[in-house]
This record gives C-alpha cells, sequence and structure tokens, in this order.
C-alpha cells in the first residue's frame, strides 16, 4: 500500500487510517458491491476546475451512472439544479454525517440505510472530522473520498494527487460504471 | 448555597445606646430583604441541579462527536485507542472521551472569564471601595444583573455583592474541571450536562466582569448612542509614537490613558489595541483607536507602527515579545496569567524600567501594577520613538519578487494554511513581478503564520501577503459604535411582545473570534442582511468590528447607518468578549420584564421561557478559542441555538436535532397538558455551516420558535423561504414541518406553500402554550 499523508499536514488521524486507492477500478467495484450508496458533494465542487469542466459535472454522471442518490450541502443544490440534475436531498454536512451514524435510518430515499458513502467537495477539515464520526459511529458503513487528498479518516481515499489525476480517475470510474466493466 | 455562614439574627435589643430590631448580620453572604421576589427553586445551583433540564435538551439534540483525535493521552495508562467507541484502559469510551474535552475546554473559557473578573474585581475595589455602587444603566436598567439574578438568585448592588458571587463560579469551575479526572464520570451525557453548566457558569463570570467595570470606569452605560469611535490601521497617527496594548483585560490601559491625561500627554501619543481590549479601551477613552480583530496582530507588530507593546490576557498571541523584539519595540506584560517569561520589574521605580527599555538593556518586563505600567509605557513610547523611527519587518516590493523566485512550489504552505489559501500560486506570480495574487489573500488570511513555520526556505509568507496588501491595510478607516453595555428595560419592553410573538423575525448576535473561513466580510455581509430584514443584529468582540469593516455605497459602515437601539433592523455592539452578557441577559429580561416571570433562582422555568419563545440566534462565525466554546455553551444551556463557521467542527461535537424524528417535536400545551407536535423549532442547538450562504438560511430557520403567532410564523417563513430561494435557488422541502395552521402561510407565497402541503399530506395543528416542563402545565387534562 502506497504511504499517504493528509493534505492538512497536522490533521493526524490515529491507528486506524483510510485505504489508498491507487486505481479507480476500486471505486467501481466498490460502487458496484453497494447496496445502498449515497453521494454526499458540498460547495466546493462547484468551484473546482477539473479540466474544462467543475468537479460537480464528473459528480452529476457518477451520481447518474452509478444510480446513486445524491445530497447537496450548502447552496450546492442550485449547482446541481442549474444542470438540470435533481438531488436526492439537500442538507447541512453535519446533518447528514448525523443520520449516517444512525443505523436505524432509512436513508435519503427511504430505501433503507445506507451502506457506501462518497464524500466530495467539503472544506477539508470539515470532511476530515464528518469522516472521523462515521469512521468511529457507523461501523455499518464504508466511506470514499473523491477529492484529490488524501482523507485518513475515509474507509478509502486517494493520496494527494492533482486535479488532472482526479480527472483522469473520474472519467475512468464513470467509463467503467457505464459500461458495467470490473 | 452549601458554605457555612456566620449569621447573627436579632429581633429586638434594647440598650444603652439604642433600641435595634431585625438586625440581620452575615458574614460572607448578602441577605436582601429589600428585594422581595420570591427564591426560586435553584439559587446556586450545584452541579446537578439543572441535570434534569440539561437531559432534555440533550434528549432533543443529541451529540453527534467528531472525534478530532482516536486516542486518549491524559494519564499513564495511555495512549489509548478509543477507535470504534472502544473503551480505554481506564474505562472511558471514545463518546464519553469527547465530550470530557469538550468540558475541559468549556472550563478553560469559564475560568477565564471568571479569573478576569476576579482581578477586575480586585482591582475595582481597591480603587473604588466595594461600596461602590453597581449602576449599568440607571433609572433605565433597574434588572442591573439579569444572569447573577437568575443562577444566583442574588441582587447585586455594589461590588463588594459581586464577591460571593465570583466566589460560587470558582468552586463550580473547580467542580467542573475535577470531573474531568480520570475515572470521575463515565457518562457522555452527563459530561454534557457539565458542559452546560460551564457554559452557565462562564456567562456569570462575563457579567460579573462587565458590570464591574461598566460601573467602576464609565463606560457607556446602556447607551444606544454610545460613541463612534475610530476602528482600523489607517485611523492611527504613525507621526506619534504609538502604544498598542493586546488582550482582554483592560486594566493596564487604564493605566496608560489616565497617565497620559494627568500628565497632558494624550494629545501627543496615540493608544490603539487589538482584540476585546481595544474594544473596552474605547468604552473608556473615546479617542483610543481599534486596529481590529486578533488576526491583525502579526500584520501590524510587523509594520512597525506600534513603540510599545503592552500584552494583557487571552488571545495574545504567545509570539508577540519576539515579534516586538524583531521591531526594536518593547514589551510590557501586564498579567499574572501571560508574564511571557519576562522579569518581574513591579517593584522596581518607574524610571529605571523606562531606562532599561529605552536603552535596550533589556527587550521586556513583566509590571504587574496598572498604574507603574501607565507611567512606564508612556514614558518609554515619548522617548523610544525618535529612536526607533517606527522600524519595520514587513519586506520591500523587491525583497519580494527577489525572495518569491526562490520558492520551491512544494505547496508546504499551502497545507499549512487553516484556509487552504493557494499561497503556492501567489508566490510564483510574485516571482514573476505580479504581486496581486499575494495581495487577494490578505483579506482571506487569519494572520496565524503557519505558512512561515513550514517554509523549508524560511520565507516570511505573511509578511509578503501583508506588504501585498498594504495598500488595504492602509485604507483601513472605520467607524465603530463603542461597546453599549446592557440593553435598558424600556427597550425589552418596547420588543418583548414581537419578539415572544414573532413578528421580529429574529434575534441575532454575531460574536466571537476570527478565524473565518473567507475573511470577516462575511461577517458584515450576514450582519447587514438580517439587519435589513428587521431582525435584532448585536455584535460583540471581533466580530464586531469585522462587521464595521465594509462599508455601504455612500462610505458608511452599518454602526453608521443603523440604529443603536435594541429594535427591529438595528446594529448593536454591545462592547467586548464579557459584554456577550449582555446578549443572553437580554433574553433573560424578555422573560422577565415582558413576560413578568420571576428570575431569582429560577433558571430552568426562565430557560424554558426562552427556548419555545425567543427567536435568538447565536452566530460565530470565526469561533476558534476556549472561551468561545464556554459562551456557546451558556447560550445552550438556555436553549438558545448557535451556528459556528466550518472551522466550527473542530469544537469535535455538534448538537444536533432530527427533523425526521416527530416524537422528538413535541411539547406540552400549557393551557391543558396536552402533548403537541410543534416541529422542528428550533432545530439544532449547535450546528456548523460550510458556507455564509448556509448559514444565512439557517438563521433564518433556527429563529423559529414553537409560540409564534401565525402571523409571526408567517413573517419567519418568509424571511427563511425568501433566503432559501434566493442563495440555493429553490424552496425549501421542509415547510410542511413549520406550518402549523393556514394563518402560517405567507400570503405573497400561499399558492406555492399549498401545493407543497397537499403533496406532503399536511394536516393542520395548534398553536400551544408550549413548555417541556410538566410543572408549568396549569390545568391537567381530566
Amino acid at each position: 500500500m502506497a504511504v499517504a499523508e493528509p493534505w492538512q499536514k497536522a490533521e493526524i488521524a490515529g491507528p486506524k487510517r483510510a485505504m489508498v486507492v491507487t486505481k479507480p477500478e476500486v471505486i467501481v467495484a466498490m460502487t458496484k458491491r453497494a447496496k445502498h450508496p449515497i453521494l454526499i458533494v458540498g460547495h466546493l465542487a462547484a468551484e473546482t476546475s477539473l479540466e474544462r469542466k467543475k468537479l460537480i459535472d464528473y459528480m452529476i454522471q457518477f451520481a447518474e451512472k452509478g444510480r446513486i442518490p445524491v445530497v447537496a450541502t450548502a447552496q450546492t443544490v442550485k449547482e446541481f439544479l442549474r444542470r438540470k440534475f435533481k438531488p436526492a436531498g439537500s442538507m447541512p454536512a453535519v446533518d447528514i454525517g448525523n443520520r449516517l451514524v444512525d443505523p436505524q435510518w432509512m436513508g435519503i430515499d427511504g430505501k433503507g440505510p445506507h451502506d457506501l458513502a462518497f464524500f466530495v467537495g467539503l472544506p477539508y477539515y470539515m470532511e476530515w472530522t464528518i469522516l472521523s464520526g462515521l469512521k468511529h459511529y457507523a461501523p455499518q458503513l464504508k466511506t470514499i473520498t473523491l477529492d484529490n487528498f488524501y482523507h485518513p479518516h475515509a474507509t478509502w481515499s486517494f493520496t494527494n494527487i492533482s486535479q488532472k489525476d482526479l480527472a483522469e480517475n473520474l472519467k475512468v470510474i464513470i467509463e467503467q460504471l457505464e459500461t458495467g466493466e470490473k | 448555597m452549601s458554605k457555612k455562614e456566620v449569621h447573627l439574627k436579632i429581633g429586638e435589643l434594647k440598650t444603652e445606646v439604642g433600641f435595634l430590631k431585625n438586625l440581620e448580620l452575615s458574614v460572607g453572604k448578602i441577605l436582601q430583604e429589600n428585594w422581595t421576589e420570591p427564591m426560586g427553586p435553584t439559587p446556586f445551583p450545584s452541579l446537578t441541579a439543572l441535570r434534569e433540564w440539561d437531559m432534555k435538551l440533550l434528549q432533543r439534540y443529541k451529540p453527534f462527536y467528531m472525534p478530532y483525535c482516536d486516542v486518549c493521552c491524559h494519564c499513564t495508562f495511555g495512549k489509548c485507542d478509543l477507535t470504534g467507541n472502544k473503551h480505554g484502559a481506564c474505562g472511558i469510551n471514545m463518546s464519553a472521551q469527547q465530550s470530557r474535552t469538550v468540558l475541559i475546554s468549556a472550563c478553560i473559557g469559564a475560568a477565564t472569564h471568571v479569573g478576569h473578573g476576579r482581578h477586575l474585581l480586585e482591582h475595582l475595589i481597591e480603587k473604588f471601595g466595594s461600596n461602590h455602587p453597581l449602576d449599568v444603566g440607571g433609572l433605565n436598567v433597574k434588572v442591573e444583573a439579569p444572569i447573577i439574578r437568575l443562577v444566583c438568585g442574588v441582587k447585586p448592588e455594589t461590588l463588594g455583592d459581586l464577591d460571593q458571587v465570583l466566589s460560587y463560579a470558582e468552586s463550580q469551575v473547580t467542580h467542573l474541571l475535577a470531573t474531568a479526572h480520570t475515572g470521575q464520570e463515565g457518562s457522555n451525557l452527563d459530561f454534557e450536562s457539565k458542559v452546560f453548566h460551564a457554559g452557565m457558569i462562564d456567562h456569570v463570570g462575563l457579567e460579573a466582569a462587565d458590570i464591574a467595570q461598566i460601573a467602576a470606569y464609565g463606560f457607556p452605560k446602556a447607551d444606544p448612542d454610545a460613541p463612534l469611535v475610530d476602528l482600523g490601521f489607517g485611523t492611527v497617527n504613525i507621526e506619534k509614537p504609538v502604544i498598542l496594548c493586546i488582550g482582554h483585560n483592560v486594566v493596564p490601559s487604564v493605566g496608560i490613558i489616565d497617565y497620559m491625561k494627568d500628565n497632558g500627554f494624550d494629545e501627543q501619543i496615540e493608544v490603539c489595541g487589538l482584540c476585546c481590549t481595544a474594544t473596552d479601551i474605547t468604552r473608556y477613552y473615546k479617542r483610543g483607536k481599534i486596529i481590529g480583530p486578533i488576526s491583525w496582530q502579526l500584520r501590524f507588530i510587523r509594520s512597525g507602527v506600534p513603540d510599545v507593546v503592552v500584552l494583557d490576557e487571552q488571545c495574545v498571541r504567545t509570539d508577540c515579545f519576539s515579534e516586538a523584539e524583531k521591531i526594536k519595540a518593547p514589551v510590557i506584560a501586564a498579567s499574572e496569567k501571560n508574564c511571557m517569561g519576562l522579569p518581574n520589574r513591579t517593584n522596581d521605580p518607574a524610571n529605571a524600567i523606562v531606562e532599561d527599555l529605552v536603552s535596550g538593556k533589556t527587550p521586556g518586563v513583566l509590571i504587574l501594577d496598572s498604574e507603574k505600567v501607565g507611567e512606564v509605557a508612556v514614558k518609554v513610547a515619548l522617548k523610544i520613538a525618535p529612536i526607533r523611527k517606527k522600524f519595520k519587518t514587513t519586506p520591500e516590493v523587491e525583497e519580494i519578487i527577489k525572495t518569491a523566485k526562490t520558492c520551491r512550489l512544494c505547496d508546504e504552505c499551502r497545507r499549512a494554511c487553516p484556509q487552504d489559501l493557494h499561497i503556492p500560486e501567489a508566490m510564483k506570480a510574485a516571482g514573476e513581478g505580479n504581486l496581486a495574487e499575494l495581495a487577494d489573500l490578505y483579506e482571506l488570511c487569519v494572520g496565524c503564520g503557519r505558512c512561515e513555520q513550514t517554509c523549508p526556505l524560511g520565507t516570511p509568507i505573511h509578511s509578503f501577503i501583508v506588504k501585498a496588501g498594504e495598500k488595504k491595510l492602509k485604507e483601513e478607516t472605520y467607524k465603530v459604535r463603542s461597546g453599549r453595555g446592557a440593553i435598558q428595560d424600556v427597550e425589552i419592553r418596547n420588543v418583548g411582545s414581537p419578539i415572544v410573538f414573532g413578528e421580529i423575525p429574529g434575534v441575532l448576535a454575531v460574536v466571537g473570534c476570527a478565524n473565518y473561513p473567507k475573511g470577516g466580510a462575511e461577517v458584515a455581509e450576514i450582519c447587514t442582511e438580517f439587519a435589513n430584514r428587521r431582525f435584532i443584529v448585536l455584535t460583540s468582540g471581533c466580530a464586531a468590528m469585522s462587521a464595521a469593516m465594509y462599508k455601504n455605497e455612500e462610505g458608511k459602515t452599518p454602526y453608521e447607518y443603523l440604529t443603536g437601539e435594541f429594535t427591529s433592523g438595528c446594529m448593536i455592539n454591545v462592547g467586548s468578549c464579557v459584554s456577550n452578557s449582555h446578549i443572553a441577559a437580554a433574553a433573560i429580561k424578555i422573560a422577565n420584564i415582558f413576560a413578568k416571570r420571576n428570575l431569582r433562582g429560577n433558571y430552568e422555568e426562565i430557560a424554558d421561557y426562552i427556548h419555545n419563545r425567543v427567536g435568538a440566534v447565536g452566530l460565530a462565525w470565526g469561533a476558534y478559542s476556549q472561551k468561545a466554546a464556554a459562551i456557546a455553551a451558556g447560550f445552550w444551556r438556555l436553549g438558545i441555538p448557535v451556528i459556528v463557521g466550518p472551522h466550527g467542527v473542530k469544537y469535535r461535537r455538534m448538537l444536533l436535532g432530527r427533523a425526521d424524528h416527530e416524537e422528538d417535536w413535541n411539547v406540552y400545551d400549557a393551557r391543558s397538558g396536552e402533548k403537541v407536535y410543534v416541529g422542528p423549532a428550533p432545530e439544532h442547538l449547535f450546528c456548523a455551516a460550510e458556507t455564509k450562504e448556509e448559514a444565512m438560511v439557517m438563521i433564518a430557520k433556527l429563529s423559529m420558535r414553537p409560540n409564534d403567532t401565525g402571523k409571526g410564523r408567517a413573517i419567519k417563513l418568509t424571511h427563511y423561504i425568501d433566503l432559501h430561494k434566493r442563495l440555493y435557488e429553490t424552496i425549501p422541502e421542509d415547510i410542511n414541518m413549520f406550518v402549523r395552521t393556514v394563518a402560517d402561510i405567507p400570503v405573497t407565497m400561499k399558492d406555492e406553500i399549498v401545493k407543497i402541503l397537499e403533496e406532503k399530506d399536511w394536516k393542520e395543528s395548534v398553536i400551544p402554550d408550549p413548555t417541556l416542563l410538566p410543572r408549568m402545565i396549569r390545568k391537567r387534562k381530566e
């Protein structure tokens, strides 16, 4: 496994740290294996440029191809709506974090508890702490971050990679979800 | 109060010298037979006296822990890995450990304010006497200490009366801190209850400190027209010797101002301050200048403008001494709590100290006598200013360009930056001769200096940013209203009804520190947005300064064009950190003055009243400190929700309601005893917002209360929906939870809302006389 360190260097986690996503196929496999995944998208997804698009545009494709319900945090809902995509829900990031630790919660779409949560586009320290909450209190849930930063509290995370590399990875993930390749 | 007191009561006594009747003497306790208000159930509450109330709140607003550290290292068993809520060697699990850590923070905060209050009180009693009256607003403020009346059940009338109040607070902080010892408490909820207790005690300390200094120093006394004072780097006349005071405890600054005035130097010297000391300087001395919030410390010292730096206590950068040394400005540490490793010269003659500081024989001294601080600071400033010639450490443009060329673009600075500022890109541009990108970082930078600490080349990056933003820095000239202190009783009478019935859409308190995610502009924007929406907007501390640092198109700050009266659409600066007590006090006074509820030792009933009726919301957008944690905790126990900025998640736990758990949102109707669903109002007690947009929507939403009348709820819903539509470009999905009857529906949005209500299978409910306390039910259901 590659050695990874948090993007904000002092945000040292404890003994249990995220496994590193070294190739996008890992995420594809996790997505396909999940019974009821969810994607949480923060406001930075609409501000982060990846090639000629925004990160949120990749997320819409990812959600559509993976048939994953989306929760938009803060004002991100408007960015989705402008792109003609309706998220399953909109609520503060800490609110969705709090619901995900509840094993009785029937999910954002009422179809049952989620077993996999993707996080992207939140301020690094905010995502870091919410993922910490989930690591400690949601044993039923696996978490994956789709940012280009290493998040030690996730179950799986990319290392600190360039935006170009992130775009390449996301393209592969979306493509493979589309074609059904494993 | 469980302390043993000496108490002598004489019914009648005839002696040779006279006749005594109904004499009561008490040592260590005030007996106030002239205060006829009956004593409530919890005067001087112990650690557990309000536990049941706390548990009611915690049942609804359950903690969501986000551990900031996975281990415990408090004892030699450790480190213990608590990952996944495992138990450590002492048996503690992760939830209890997190709440324990929150408690420790709250205790630090409460101890700091209580300690501050104690120092002030001792000093003021020495100077003004223990019988000095606690006049905080003349005839306009008869309820002079609402928090102390509520919590302690006493009515302080003199400085000396505050002694027992602070003694109580000190004992409680000690007991609270003791519970954080290994093996004292195992339940996270009991820790949380104690966090609330620490918050309440903190508010007692805040109030004692501020009413003491208002009364003794003659600060503005509940004055809506408190003077407009100068704020900003650009307001300082750098031709004069400049004394800079940093911290929160104004006593040494008063020593300086008094010495200047008494000796005719006040025309010759500029006295300015950073953080709350600055605020309190202007409450004492109209010509004092506020440089800015806490984050301006490095940039102002490095500018070379200050000739003498006086440090008191709290939030003072611990490297201020070394930074001041670099600009050749002598430092005077003036607090026992912040000695900075400097030699104690308190007992030396002032002139000898002055000589040593001016000659450079010693770069700094500790002086624990405020009058001597005043004399030394003034004399040193006058003598050293012509020698120093404003020696600065900020670089010249050529130096920046030259150094920036050597930048390795390693990203270490960005990765150390709390705001993830794109410093490497700005450095690259600077190396090419373009400083604009560095200048753009100026307003976003919180001045922590971590970028410099981590740079492998030792580049003074913060100084580069400040130099690049120098034009903005020098143009910082604003007006802020000096802290007015308490809210008048008559002001409360005037707005009590529209607040409680919801017709004033909310009371927003924008408070706290300056660890903003995107600069102080957001604070100013939020304040003016809600003042324009006819909320009552109050500010304090660093947030009050940030709110002043943006002008309208006419070049006026919000304090200049908005009223300072406690009324709809106002913008009030209550003062420094300790003045936050007046915000809690205003909510308490609504229950007392408007609703005629007894305050005396009657905490639970008043908190229940506030929680269900007073649409107050706190916003600490840049909260960073333990003191901020304690202040927030005091509001939580009163049932007032607090929103923090995104960095607030690092307080490691939120108190969040679950709007989807219908059973959590029942109250008793005090008229009938029936349980009534009132919707998630307010939905959360402590919540971090990711962006200013989210904060604004949340403020409007958290202002709703079960007691709102139909008209009031319609007004509040109008703001919530309007902001949601504007900032999120969609109508909120949870409107059905806040509409109780058709009268709640805003007329202008009726068609739209009715359609949603039909889709959500909404059913009409009643508006109760809400309470969470069964004992408040007036008539039980047959």
